[in-house]
């Protein structure tokens, strides 16, 4: 790994130099909410003036730009009864992504896991995926991120350059060659000892600042022992079954699929829409049959393929301790709560 | 400052959208969405509900390599109507065809009930585990299915039909609601002739029905009540097709004659929507059934929460 130093000031030619010829998204102010707090949103950003770099969580995560909650996976021209399919991975540009937060970086990283591995990898995921650019910055922990629990909270892969503040300057680590190419076209200087004092001061003031945690001991164990615990009924008994969970989790990638036909009849389309387990008809069968039709058995079935069966199958959880489901969730439903009852410590 | 501000930096694009549609191979981006085209080249009507379709492949190439084994699903999907997972019904000998029995349950099964023969869908597959026939060679073979469990079932008889000589007594268990509801009633003749042992029960029946009622759990009982466990045991596999109801009661009947739960294979059902081990809908727990199933043997189901 390569490290540099920069000013601050130096950021916006950096910035510049990717929007001169790239699509960069980026962390935007996009509205304030009912305590008179901003609240952030990836967009395009052209404006270095527009960025919000020392932004908390956004409301929703990155995933529309690589995991639309709609896209069009084919489509078909018929004639007659014949038809002709065409299938097309929707990508037509690298995008860059300019301050992701670590939980965010991590998130593509276990997307990669499920959705470029194994035996098909998913092309439309993957094609976007490979045209990214992405700028990570360190973040302030909010009092509902957890990240530090799931082992998210730093980024080792899965980005071209990662910006950690100290002081009035930022050290940068490099992972790609277009980053060290990128930060070539700036003033940024091999970073000596008293810089590295510096960031690891700086993440160290960093993980000092985590309040939320959840104890992940052995904790695929404790979940195959508290299959029939009452907890999950109790939480299933506030759970409205909306969906919102899924839609602010920046690694829900469960999807339907469905087929439409334009009014002329000529042209088919066959789309995926990005689902949530925990919809009353995720498991229901041809024929009416529900596979789990309460909601408690839903909720539990999440909390099982993040925090259990993603865990037996890629050593790692699918969660990244965010805090995004737990901030969104009507009922108040939040990961270290559900999880603390489970393990039998308090909560519900 | 008149340092240059433009650094020489290029972010790959990675066309993967460039590459020629072609048949599928593993880790290749195409086969995810590769449809093999085909045809429905017959309709059969099996009763009021159900209705055979066979459909091959157009092209010839496809048609030879295109095979699969009993057990196996495919995506079958209409233009614009929608894509399901059916079980295929028919003999894995058949390269390049595929029998399904399908009820109309849906949109996209109401949709085939009312299209002629000669149109063209679109096959993806054949995906998820078969049932280990070849473990069972040699060995008596219990073939138990209810209602609609009969599709998957039988591919696995033909495969026995056309294997006859390697398996030893083969009784096939078929329960119904009505007599009106029984499958593949064309067949039972043919399977009587290939010396296997069928017997069918139903739950309600007129006047006409002469055969057995009940549930499909009393004529098991029946037939295996003169068996002698420690040979059910030693040599006896079973397959159990149907609705999720009836694992249970049938399996937990097999086992107290003496089957061990390894031998026992059931078929699960689920709405897949890739097939592929993506789309999360078929999960039982973090198992995919698309990928570790759709046929489990029943120990396996047993240490799945929520599969049955």
């Amino acid at each position: 790994m390569l490290f540099r130093v920069f000013d601050q000031g130096e950021l916006p030619i950096l910035f510049s130099a990717l929007t001169a010829r790239h699509e960069v998204i980026g962390p935007v102010e996009a509205g304030v909410d009912r305590h008179g707090k901003p609240f952030y949103a990836f967009e395009p950003a052209t404006d270095f003036r527009a960025l919000r770099l020392a932004y908390t969580t956004t409301k929703l995560p990155a995933k529309r730009y690589f995991l639309p909650c709609r896209e069009d996976l084919a489509t078909f021209r018929t004639s007659g009864s014949d038809w002709s399919k065409t299938v097309e991975y929707n990508v037509d540009r690298p995008r860059v992504f300019f301050g992701l937060h670590a939980c965010d970086i991590n998130a593509l990283n276990k997307l990669d896991k499920v959705l470029t591995g194994g035996d098909y990898p998913m092309p439309w995921y993957a094609a976007k995926r490979r045209n990214m650019f992405i700028v990570g910055v360190d973040c302030e922990p909010q009092p509902s991120c957890f990240c530090r629990s799931m082992g998210a909270d730093t980024a080792l892969s899965g980005f071209d350059l990662f910006l950690t503040g100290i002081g009035d300057r930022y050290f940068a680590e490099i992972l790609s060659n277009n980053a060290y190419n990128l930060l070539r076209g700036i003033r940024a200087v091999e970073p000596g000892e008293e810089e590295h004092v510096l960031y690891r001061r700086a993440v160290a003031e960093k993980t000092r600042k985590y309040t939320a945690r959840v104890d992940t001991t052995d904790l695929t164990k404790i979940l195959d022992m508290e299959f029939e615990s009452p907890v999950w009924k109790s939480w299933g008994e506030k759970c409205l079954s909306c969906g919102s969970c899924a839609a602010v989790c920046p690694t829900c990638y469960c999807y339907g699929v469905e087929e439409t036909v334009d009014i002329d009849l000529s042209v088919a389309r066959k789309t995926k829409t990005l689902y949530s387990c925990n919809l009353v008809d995720f498991a229901q069968v041809a024929g009416g049959h529900n596979f789990r039709p309460e909601s408690h058995s839903r909720l539990k079935y999440r909390y099982y393929h993040k925090h259990r069966g993603f865990v037996e199958a890629y050593e790692e959880s699918l969660c990244t301790g965010c805090g995004r489901c737990g901030e969104t969730c009507l009922a108040g439903i939040n990961v270290p709560d559900v999880i603390a009852s489970v393990r039998g410590e308090g909560g519900a | 400052m008149t340092r240059e501000r433009t650094p020489d930096m290029e972010i790959p694009f990675v066309d993967v959208a460039g590459s020629p549609f072609r048949p599928p191979r593993r880790n290749d981006f195409a086969a995810f969405e590769y449809t093999y085209k085909a045809e429905v080249t017959r309709v059969h009507t099996l009763t009021a509900m159900e209705t055979l379709y066979e459909i091959q492949l157009l092209d010839p190439e496809e048609r030879r390599r295109f095979s699969f084994s009993p057990g196996q699903f495919v995506m079958l999907e209409v233009p614009g109507i929608g894509e399901a997972p059916f079980s295929i019904s028919s003999s894995p000998l058949r390269r390049g065809a595929v029998e399904l029995c399908i009820r109309k349950a849906g949109s996209l099964t109401t949709y085939l009930t009312k299209v002629p023969r000669g149109i063209r869908v679109g096959i993806r597959g054949p995906f998820g585990t078969a049932f280990p026939m070849e473990r069972m060679h040699g060995e008596n073979v219990l073939l138990i299915a209810g209602g609609l469990g009969l599709a998957p079932l039988r591919s696995a008889i033909c495969y026995v039909q056309e294997n006859r000589s390697r398996f030893q007594a083969v009784d096939i268990v078929y329960g119904a609601k009505e007599p009106s509801q029984l499958l593949f009633s064309y067949m039972y003749e043919a399977w009587r002739q290939d010396d296997i042992d069928l017997s069918i029960i139903v739950e309600k029946a007129g006047p006409l029905w002469k055969g057995p009622r009940g549930l499909i759990t009393k004529r098991l009982k029946e037939i295996l009540a003169d068996r002698d466990h420690a040979e059910c045991a030693r040599n006896m596999y079973a397959i159990v097709c149907g609705p999720p109801v009836m694992f249970q009661y049938v399996c937990d009947q097999l086992n107290v004659y003496g089957i061990p739960m390894q031998k026992m294979f059931v078929s699960l059902e689920r709405r897949m929507h890739c097939g592929m081990g993506k789309c999360c809908r078929c999960n039982v727990g973090s198992t995919y059934t698309c990928l570790k199933g759709p046929v489990f043997d029943y120990w396996t189901v047993l240490n799945l929460p929520e599969a049955i």
